[in-house]
């Protein structure tokens, strides 16, 4: 369903690239998880998947199912399927939660040219939605992540994708941050959306998610570039060895 | 595809989509102003004697008087004699009685402007007091209303009509004497509305007026004036925009408002008004003195407005807390983009007891844009119990406009209670890009955020006014996305 063929990215106000030519390919049903040291280029990648014009593509080709996803804006790709639980959730003062949410069902309904949900109709899968991921009437109401702690901010991350219901679901270290029993609601909530059609990316550094999300395939991002994929054996590999193999020598976990 | 960086400029530059001129014939006075252009004009209006003279004190007294400089505001100096005070349709002599005698001309400009009259009148039910330039010429349901008591015309007309009202009450809250432009306007204000709401009357209509400026060069000097008297009810709703034009237009308003025992009336302004080219250049001067005096026990009198033209808006409306228990409420959303400059915010002046305010502003700057707000709250010795809470939040759209703050408090009675909030927040290209990847277009996104800002203030608003306030808003986002 997502296809990357050598893609190239770099800052757009900087010459430094930054992905140096990756290929990644997803078929639906499978969770791959992408590992790497600080500064490789997994938020890049995942950026530039979301069609964040801070970075430029300057070789390669994406295509998701069967459009090519560098040609569409970020709020078109969004309609597609694609979604993206930021590694820094932004605040946005002065819109709700629940009206923020409603909006952005609301945009991908129009798109695929279906009726607006009525308020009401949002409550009710709403409410269900957030018992399943801890999130309270509270912070439903609160501007969209304003005062969020930075838990708090990421299962409302979760909760938007469980409620997008997206065809690829991409998490930028949606575990960072999260104590033990957050870690476990956020993993029932991605093994909730596993399967069917729908394709999981995720982005950790750290193996214990992947023993609540077990991926199908692990890859290795090393400075741009995927240098090994595997099993999810790989991620064990890791976690005992960190980087060295891999030419840097600094532990896994940070 | 464009970047956000892109799109939030392209809307803050977005072309002002009102302008465009009528043309019809004015009969204009030859620029400047002495004692003889008040005698013309005061002659045209065949006005009675006192005031006359009450323009001429007024005129008097503006000469000894600086234009304030002391607004966060810069501008090229006016040239008060290169202004034509007088200007009004050739047709004035016969004014129409009904909409059917109104020059389709002017029916068109209001059609553009979004404003049809008559479905106005009939799907809200509003009272709708046109003025064109200097000069009403469209005044509606006004026998209904006078089955009522309630009087509503131009303020010329109830010269004429109720020139002891007139003179009882006009300067009795704004002086000739008050600022520079309030003088200003005493000295040579052509028309406006006057609304007269007799004991215990609850008006049963929105009542409205649509002002526009439109001969070049000619100042609009509006005089405003209205009076509920005790127990009485009236909302007033004020509107307006102008024609794109290269000068500098000069605006210099009078409104006050006069609440006896028990009344209430409500003010609601959207404004506007061109706010000039990227460079700034051609924009509406607002200059506005507007104050309400709670006279009786238990009045109250808000103020909303919504202030999204203008290149410059320098304007404070205030209310005087007179009466024991009076209430006094402000709410007020103002955009500066491009090269637009506000300074804007209220006064409330607490003199009876348990007196009590409300300040809400909600300022919003884009492009170049600087909006500051200056607020003063004053209780004085004899306003026991006063309270006050103020509340200033500022958005920010990019990072070239800025947001001022300047709250000033005054307290002579340890017995007050004021409390003052402010906030600033700021849209950047992240909190768009979020937005965008949830599937909201980055107008969209814009819109979402402003309208979530401004919903305590558009709250305020009437029903009807509350809607073309957020289109307004809407229209000013338009084409950010292109
Ligand atoms: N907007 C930007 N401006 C300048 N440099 C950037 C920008 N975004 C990323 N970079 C640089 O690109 C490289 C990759 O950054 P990226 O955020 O993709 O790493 P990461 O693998 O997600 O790291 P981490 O594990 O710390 O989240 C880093 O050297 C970073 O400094
Ligand atoms: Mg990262």
């Amino acid at each position: 369903m997502l296809s990357i063929k050598n893609l190239h990215a770099k800052v757009a106000s900087e010459p430094r690239e930054i992905l140096h030519g990756i290929d990644l390919d997803i078929r639906p049903g499978e969770v791959h998880a992408i590992m790497g040291p600080n500064g490789s280029g997994k938020s890049t990648l995942v950026q530039v998947l979301a069609g964040n014009e801070v970075y430029e593509v300057t070789d390669g080709s994406v295509a998701f199912l069967g459009k090519d996803l560098l040609e569409l804006d970020p709020e078109d790709r969004a309609c597609e399927g694609i979604f993206v639980a930021f590694q820094y959730p932004v605040e946005i003062p002065g819109i709700s939660n629940a009206y923020f949410l409603r909006a952005a069902l609301n945009a991908k309904r129009a798109y695929h040219g279906e009726p607006e949900l009525d308020a009401m109709e949002f409550l009710t899968q709403a409410r269900a939605k957030m018992k399943e991921l801890g999130v309270t009437p509270e912070m439903l109401n609160r501007p969209v992540n304003v005062g969020f702690s930075g838990g708090e901010k990421k299962r409302n991350e979760v909760f938007q994708m469980s409620m997008l219901d997206p065809r690829l679901a991409i998490l930028d270290e949606t575990d960072s941050g999260l104590d033990i029993d957050a870690l476990k609601t956020v993993a029932e909530g991605v093994n909730a959306l596993r399967g069917g059609d729908r394709g999981i990316l995720v982005v950790t550094h750290y193996q214990r998610l992947l023993d609540y999300i077990v991926p199908d395939v692990v890859h290795v991002l090393v400075n741009g570039k995927i240098a090994r994929s595997g099993g999810k054996e790989l991620a064990l590999e890791l976690e005992e060895r960190g980087y060295v193999d891999y030419g840097i020598n600094q532990p896994a976990t940070v | 595809m464009k970047s956000e960086t892109q799109q939030i400029e392209e809307f803050a530059k977005r072309e002002y989509k009102y302008g465009f001129v009528t043309n019809i014939e004015m009969d204009v006075a030859p620029p400047g102003l002495n004692p003889d252009v008040i005698r013309f004009l005061s002659a045209k209006k065949q006005e009675p004697e006192f005031l006359l003279e009450w323009r001429l004190k007024a005129y008097e007294n503006w000469l000894k008087m600086e234009e304030p400089h002391w607004a966060h505001l810069h501008y090229e100096p006016v040239d008060y004699q290169a202004i034509s005070y007088w200007a009004a349709p050739k047709s004035n002599d016969d004014r129409p009685k009904s909409l059917d005698e109104v020059d389709p001309e002017l029916l068109e400009t209001y059609e553009k402007l979004g404003i049809p009259l008559r479905e106005r009148e009939l799907l809200a039910g509003v009272a709708v007091d046109a003025v064109f330039d200097s000069v009403s010429v469209a005044t509606t349901f006004k026998e209904k209303l006078g089955e009522l008591g309630i009087i509503f015309c131009p303020i010329s007309e109830a010269v004429r009509e109720h020139p002891e009202l007139v003179q009882k009450y006009l300067g009795s809250v704004v002086p000739y004497n008050d600022n520079f432009f309030a003088a200003l306007n005493s000295a040579v204000f052509t028309d406006g509305s006057f609304v007269y709401v007799p004991k215990g009357v609850r008006c049963p209509m929105e009542l409205s007026t649509y002002f526009r400026i439109n001969a070049a060069q000619t100042g609009q000097f509006e005089r405003t004036l209205i009076i509920a008297e005790e127990g009485a009810y009236v909302s007033y709703l004020e509107g307006c925009t102008a024609p794109m034009r290269d000068e500098n237009q000069l605006h210099a308003a009078v409104v006050e408002l006069h609440a006896a025992k028990d009344a209430k009336i409500k003010y609601s302004t959207v404004q506007n008004w061109y706010p000039g080219d990227e460079q700034g250049r051609g924009g509406i001067f607002n200059f506005v003195t507007k104050r309400g005096k709670c006279a009786g026990d238990r009045s109250k009198i808000s103020w909303t407005q919504v202030e999204t033209g203008s290149a410059i808006t320098w304007k404070y409306p205030s209310v005087i807390l007179l009466g024991d228990e009076s209430v006094g409420e402000f709410y007020s959303v103002a955009l500066a983009r491009g090269r637009q400059q506000a300074d804007t915010g209220t006064k409330m002046i607490h003199l009876g007891r348990n007196t009590s305010s409300t300040i809400v502003s909600k300022g919003i700057s884009a492009g170049h844009g600087q909006n500051s707000y200056r607020g003063l709250v004053k209780i004085n010795k004899a306003a026991d119990n006063a309270r006050n809470y103020s509340q200033c939040d500022s958005l920010l759209i990019g990072d070239q406009c800025g947001a001022h703050t300047f709250p000033y408090i005054e307290i002579r009675n340890p017995s007050a209670t004021v409390e003052h909030e402010a906030s600033t927040s700021k849209i950047g290209e992240d909190q768009i890009f979020y937005c965008r990847q949830r599937g909201i277009s980055a107008e969209d996104a814009v819109g979402m955020i402003v309208n979530g800002f401004c919903k305590e203030v558009f709250r305020e608003l009437p029903m009807e006014f509350a809607v073309e306030a957020q289109k307004l808003l809407g229209v000013s986002l338009e084409g950010s996305v292109g």
